[in-house]
């Protein structure tokens, strides 16, 4: 895979925003629980990076995925791991789809301002009974004329406080199981549209996570994204930005991660020397390092099987592993480097702690490992599980 | 209004550097990148030409190796064109050399109403070539800008300085070198960046600048680096332990710098 000169610039253009536009503000964002997506995400539209492979007739930049890559990477240095999340939900969770299936009205509605960055977009999947388990989803559309009236909940909804409007995934029929779901574009200024609650979280703190409820809303039928009834199938293809963006991300942030552990080692003094002269201590970190090293290269592998137009099979299975390595390789990174900062390392005033926190959510968000692992194995065809 | 930006592409400050030993100047032969201190006047000058409801920016800048990385990035923020000075006998030319290759650059840009510079280099930091550009092209020179305004044929600068700013003006064209961190620079967009790939670099070397070899670079440089020494460490400082009159120590520590 090659990177041009162009794609080097674009990463100074990213490594620069979240330099000075992001990370300044972290700690204040973290001590809220939320972070301004309506001042951050026009200036992010303004850049370009919301719409990079969307279609320019909606405002996209109509680039190649490794753009994407590198906006992934970049992103994931942001010393608040809940703005870097947030702002992937925007591109690539809630929006895919959209502009994979949904017609010319509702993208030059919904999609366009998600863009520029005028709107906030959520993507609403798990409810209180069915997270892994999408097919056991229970939120209802029910059609009543040009109208779909729509009753359920939705739990653990990222940018759920300050969402415009959701990507939401529904019951349509009664067919039951994975069929008879759509995907419906829910404006939350719609009557019956609420936020129970703010959910309080272990990490990603600057991010807002919530639960919604849905009663007697009425969404016109034309807002479903796509057919109706291949919610659940276009819903999985969303799933695959969704978990390669992820493990873009987490390379990016590891690689900071260790740097960040580096310098702390080689300042650090013990027994009369820097920590880093320790053997055990450097071969631990070139060995992560190794790992990380190994996670990138597969991450533009998965790339260049996009770029390739590779099947949605190999891509499922690619971005299933991506994930799933990530998920685990960024506990093993975020563990190795609080416990090599020792006790200061485990003090909230020191970035590993926010790390530790935020980088657990990585094998659980987006399709657990044990999710991953199910995929793959039925991939596989190993039996059924 | 027709603006000139000079810019320099320096290596990465974010990369540990490193002098070559034998000239004892700073390896220059990786990749280069926008010094950001000139960031600041390509920014002035995109507002200057937006404000004025039209003209150009052009950028002239000199680099080793026909080196263009920098440049791009001033271009994908918005810079029409630009002029390159490349050319092997530049080799450690010195800041009055720079001031003359960067003067005859200036010289090909037809129409030039301003010419505008960082007020030093992020690597160098001689803080010459600003004033010696604009003697060499015999025009007006006004440092230190913190805003500029164009009335006419005039150009009006706020010009810092450690007790304000005084407000000056002279006639266009003029070289003003625009002080660090005094507006916002833009990021360079995606499309921005699209765009920079076909805005024309217009590569010259000292032939076509009209500039004799032997005039520039080690040959032609008036001053040598001698000896280069590491910095000394730094001593250890002054640990004052608060015993409810701590802040006496400060204010007279302080006051003993005449920094308050």
């Amino acid at each position: 895979m090659q990177f041009t000169e162009e794609h080097d610039l674009f990463r100074r253009t990213v490594r620069d925003f979240v330099e000075r536009e992001i990370n300044p503000y972290a700690d204040e964002w973290e001590r809220q629980g939320i972070f301004p997506a309506h001042e951050l995400f026009p200036k992010l539209g303004a850049l370009g990076v919301l719409g990079l492979e969307y279609d320019p007739a909606y405002g996209g930049q109509g680039a190649d995925h490794l753009y994407t890559v590198i906006y992934g990477e970049e992103m994931g240095r942001c010393t608040t791991g809940g703005v870097a999340m947030a702002v992937s939900v925007q591109t690539d969770m809630a929006t895919p789809a959209l502009a994979r299936f949904g017609s010319h009205e509702l993208k030059e509605r919904y999609l366009a301002p998600a863009i520029r960055g005028d709107m906030v977009a959520a993507i609403a999947v798990t409810e209180p009974d069915a997270g892994s388990d999408v097919a056991g989803l229970r939120t209802r559309a029910v059609r009543d004329g040009d109208e779909w009236v729509i009753n359920g909940t939705k739990l653990y909804i990222t940018n759920g406080t300050q969402a415009d409007w959701l990507c939401l995934l529904a019951r349509t029929s009664d067919e039951g199981g994975y069929r008879g779901m759509s995907q419906i574009v829910v404006p939350t200024d719609t009557p019956g549209f609420a936020v129970s609650r703010k959910l309080d979280k272990l990490g990603q703190r600057s991010s807002d996570t919530a639960e919604l409820s849905f009663v007697d809303m009425r969404v016109p039928v034309a807002n479903t994204i796509g057919e109706i009834g291949q919610g659940f199938q276009q819903q999985m293809a969303q799933f695959q930005n969704e978990r390669l963006i992820a493990s873009y991300m987490a390379t990016g942030q590891m690689v900071v991660a260790i740097e960040r552990t580096i310098d702390y080692l080689k300042q650090r003094q013990a027994f009369g020397r820097p920590l880093l002269d320790n053997q055990y201590l450097a071969f631990s970190m070139a060995e992560v390092l190794a790992e990380v090293e190994l996670l990138r290269h597969y991450n533009y592998a998965c790339a260049d099987a996009i770029v390739s137009g590779a099947d949605p099979i190999t891509v499922t299975k690619m971005a299933s592993i991506a994930k799933l390595k990530a998920g685990r390789l960024n506990r093993v990174v975020a563990d190795t480097c609080i416990q090599f900062h020792g006790g200061i390392g485990y003090m909230e005033e020191t970035w590993t702690a926010r790390f530790f926190r935020d980088s657990r959510l990585l094998s659980i968000g987006g399709g657990t490992d044990e999710v991953m692992l199910r995929i793959l194995t039925g991939l596989e065809g190993w039996g059924k599980l | 209004m027709n603006i000139v930006v000079c810019v320099k592409q320096i290596p990465d400050p974010a990369e540990p550097g490193a002098l070559d030993p034998n000239t004892k100047t700073l390896k220059r032969d990786g990749k280069l990148i926008l010094d950001e201190s000139d960031s600041y006047g390509v920014e002035m000058a995109l507002q200057l030409a937006d404000a004025a409801g039209g003209g150009e920016v052009t950028l002239v800048s000199m680099a080793p190796n026909s080196e263009t990385s920098g440049l791009r990035t001033a271009l994908a923020m918005g810079a029409a064109k630009s002029v390159l000075v490349s050319d092997p006998a530049l080799s450690g030319t010195d800041a009055l050399g720079t001031a003359k290759i960067l003067a005859a650059a200036i010289k090909r840009v037809e129409g030039a109403d301003l010419i505008l510079t960082a007020t030093e280099s992020s690597d160098g930091y001689t803080g010459t070539v600003p004033e010696q550009i604009a003697e060499l092209l015999g025009l007006p020179s006004i440092t230190f800008a913190k805003s500029i305004a164009i009335d006419g044929g005039t150009v009006k600068v706020q010009r810092q300085t450690e007790a304000g700013y005084d407000e000056c003006e002279a006639p266009l064209p003029a070289v003003v070198s625009v002080t660090a961190g005094v507006v916002e620079p833009r990021y360079p967009s995606f499309k921005g960046i699209m765009a920079a790939k076909s805005k024309p670099v217009d590569e010259v070397d000292c032939a076509a600048l009209g500039i004799d070899p032997g005039s520039v670079g080690w040959a032609g440089g008036g001053q040598e680096i001698v000896t280069v020494e590491a910095a000394p460490a730094r001593e250890a400082g002054e640990v004052v332990e608060d015993d409810g009159t701590g802040f006496e120590k400060i204010v007279a520590f302080l006051d003993n710098l005449k920094v308050i």
